[in-house]
């Protein structure tokens, strides 16, 4: 029993750390490497179309990825590789598309959600405050209770 | 009537919901549109499979043509195969872009399934297939005599594809009808 319980951890040792599935890259600067994980997370895998091409191990992921490193090595500026991409793979590879009129909808329909939301919430308070004040007016001020009781009285009079 | 047409609130939004659903039932989100649409098929210098002569883009266009990404390791392109032969019999020019595959592998499909491939490009590093934004195989492009790219397909090209798709395309091309 302590023997096999012995070879176990010894094979439990001798297990290989689970291979990673991204690959390293020596970047000769730090900034480049900044910019490499800014950009990979940035440009989405058209293959696995939820995942960006830093979390994907699809082929396709890994060629983009070496091609960034590449790009960003030889002196490309972020721009250059976006549009290196999307002339490749279209405005699709981009988590945050250019604005034109085809993702105009995109970009604007949280603005506008927000402004609708915040009408109806204005409109909702100012009819509720409203409805407030018209009980706070069933109260008749001494005008209005004085001229009631006179209505009062003309009409026990005509009876 | 104001209150009232309150209440239909709920179902109006639920009915443009479900619009929105039933529609996204028919949507395909893999079906990416390719960005080299009417675009000219990039130029590129590779080696041809099977032979020592390196093509080039002129040595593949000026007719209208198929280009089939394909590769051995791509199991689909195995489904795919018997149709492009019937394609290619009935005299649709098919050229081959082996993607990212081995020469040997290669050669020993096309021995065993048969070549219904004009000429295949070697792409084994995948370089033109990253300039045609190829992101899997198989994948089939439809150019024109002019070389430029009419349209891409993403996936197996079988009957249907063909009949709804591609063929009508191809048959527009083939008549001038498109510019």
């Amino acid at each position: 029993m302590a023997a096999s319980a012995r070879l176990l951890m010894l094979l439990l040792l001798l297990t290989a750390p689970a291979l990673a599935v991204i690959e390293t890259y020596e970047f000769s600067d730090e900034e480049l490497e900044k910019r490499y994980h800014q950009l990979s997370g940035e440009l989405r895998c058209p293959k696995c179309q939820n995942q960006n091409i830093a979390d994907s191990n699809a082929p396709i992921a890994r060629d983009l990825r070496q091609l960034l490193y590449t790009q960003l090595e030889e002196g490309a500026s972020d721009q250059e590789i976006l549009d290196y991409m999307v002339a490749r793979y279209g405005e699709f590879v981009r988590y945050r598309p250019s604005f034109s009129s085809a993702t105009a909808v995109l970009w604007l329909a949280p603005l506008l959600l927000l402004m609708a939301a915040v009408v109806v919430v204005v409109l909702t308070l100012r009819g509720r405050r409203n409805a407030a004040t018209g009980e706070g007016g069933s109260e008749l001020s001494a005008e209005e209770s004085r001229r009631v009781q006179d209505l009062l009285d003309e009409s026990e009079k005509d009876a | 009537m104001g209150p009232r047409l309150k209440l239909f609130i709920p179902l109006i939004l639920f009915a443009v919901l479900a619009l929105f659903l039933f529609r996204g039932l028919e949507l395909d989100p893999k079906e990416l549109p390719s960005a080299l649409i009417d675009r000219p098929l990039p130029s590129f210098e590779l080696p041809a499979l099977g032979g020592d002569r390196m093509l080039r883009r002129e040595d593949v266009i000026g007719e209208v043509a198929l280009f089939n990404v394909w590769a051995t390791w791509c199991v689909s392109c195995r489904v795919e195969h018997p149709y492009l032969h019937m394609l290619a019999e009935q005299g649709v020019p098919i050229i081959g872009l082996n993607y990212k595959d081995d020469d040997t592998d290669a050669l020993r499909w096309l021995e065993e399934l048969g070549n219904p491939y004009r000429v295949n490009i070697v792409d084994a590093q995948g370089t033109l297939g990253l300039d045609l934004g190829v992101y899997g195989a198989p994948e089939t492009y439809l150019v024109d005599a002019g070389g430029v790219i009419r349209y891409r397909h993403v996936g197996v090209v079988d009957e249907r594809v063909w009949q709804d798709i591609l063929q009508p395309l191809y048959r527009e091309l083939k008549t001038g009808r498109v510019n």
